[in-house]
């Protein structure tokens, strides 16, 4: 689980919206690197925690049979740091889907525990392709190595399983 | 709300300033998207998208159906394509799959590495004008 930057779902629109959260936590060791003096929760690591939610959203809308690749990351603005202590929620919104791939808009937001206010610090356009119907042509492996056991386990424990097979959703 | 070949031309470069990242200046009607603006094949679903967008109405949806506006896998395929060239084949089926864009440089030596160069600032302005007008 170590490349899990969400910790759970927490709300699904099927085929509009995915959001999660994610606690940041002083016992990750990345942290301890950045930096020494004060750590603070590293921005690229915002963005695959907002990556892996929007692409599990892109991933639903057709039933988790797509090979959904990050294509592009078209703006990220993140305006403020997150300590440890603090709670991430990425917040993704599909644009547009179709064969090809789909784009998503995303907010960030930080929760602080001590004043129990939610804060929108950042903001994301993220293109995604579905590899099996590149431009280039290219063949990938029939197998979909996206959605495998860690994001199997993760909608289960956030009871989205459920809820995306209600809504005619197969889990990956 | 319909759009005029002035705000055509504005939208078309402002949907290639934002996915491009490219300054409004550098956006003229002879820039080539791979060539002149640094486009990348990812780029063009940016692109597709951004433009649907930009000229969608509540009144009348602005779709772009996958292969309408850039080709897709067809030159993968070994009729299409020998000695790194574009066939009769491939290019009449290029030329009927496309026909907002200018072929006529193109044409001369058919070379696949220069296919990029045919999509400009103005057949993207073109081909949504056209589409609009549809």
């Amino acid at each position: 689980m170590r490349w899990m930057w969400i910790d759970m779902m927490v709300a699904f629109e099927p085929g509009h919206r995915l959001t999660a959260v994610k606690n940041v936590s002083l016992a990750e060791d990345h942290l301890h690197d950045h930096f020494a003096d004060q750590p603070i929760m590293p921005a690229s690591l915002m963005l695959e925690g907002m990556a892996q939610t929007a692409g599990v959203l892109v991933g639903s809308t057709r039933g988790f049979k797509e090979k959904v690749i990050l294509a592009k990351i078209g703006s990220a603005t993140i305006d403020a740091d997150v300590i440890p202590g603090q709670t991430i929620r990425y917040d993704a919104v599909i644009e547009r889907v179709d064969e090809s791939g789909a784009s998503t808009k995303g907010t960030i937001s930080c929760f602080d525990h001590r004043t129990g206010v939610w804060t929108d610090i950042g903001s994301t356009e993220i293109v995604f392709s579905h590899i099996d119907n590149n431009r280039s042509g290219l063949n990938f492996p029939k197998e979909n190595f996206v959605f495998g056991e860690n994001f199997k386990r993760l909608l289960n424990a956030a009871g989205l399983s459920q809820v995306m097979t209600a809504a005619g959703v197969t889990g990956p | 709300m319909s759009f005029d070949r002035t705000q055509i031309e504005e939208g078309v470069r402002e949907v290639l300033e934002e996915a491009l990242g490219v300054d409004a200046e550098d956006v003229k009607p002879t820039s080539t998207l791979t060539g002149d603006l640094g486009a990348e094949s990812i780029d063009f679903l940016d692109i597709q998208f951004r433009l649907e967008k930009k000229f969608s109405t509540p009144a009348k949806p602005f779709k772009i159906e996958q292969g309408e506006l850039f080709p897709e896998n067809m030159l993968q395929d070994a009729s299409m394509v020998e000695n790194g060239k574009v066939t009769d084949k491939g290019f009449t089926l290029l030329k009927a799959k496309l026909p907002h864009i200018d072929f006529s440089n193109f044409e001369k030596d058919r070379s696949v590495g220069k296919l990029g160069e045919v999509f400009t600032v103005k057949s993207l302005t073109d081909f949504v004008d056209n589409k609009l007008k549809a």
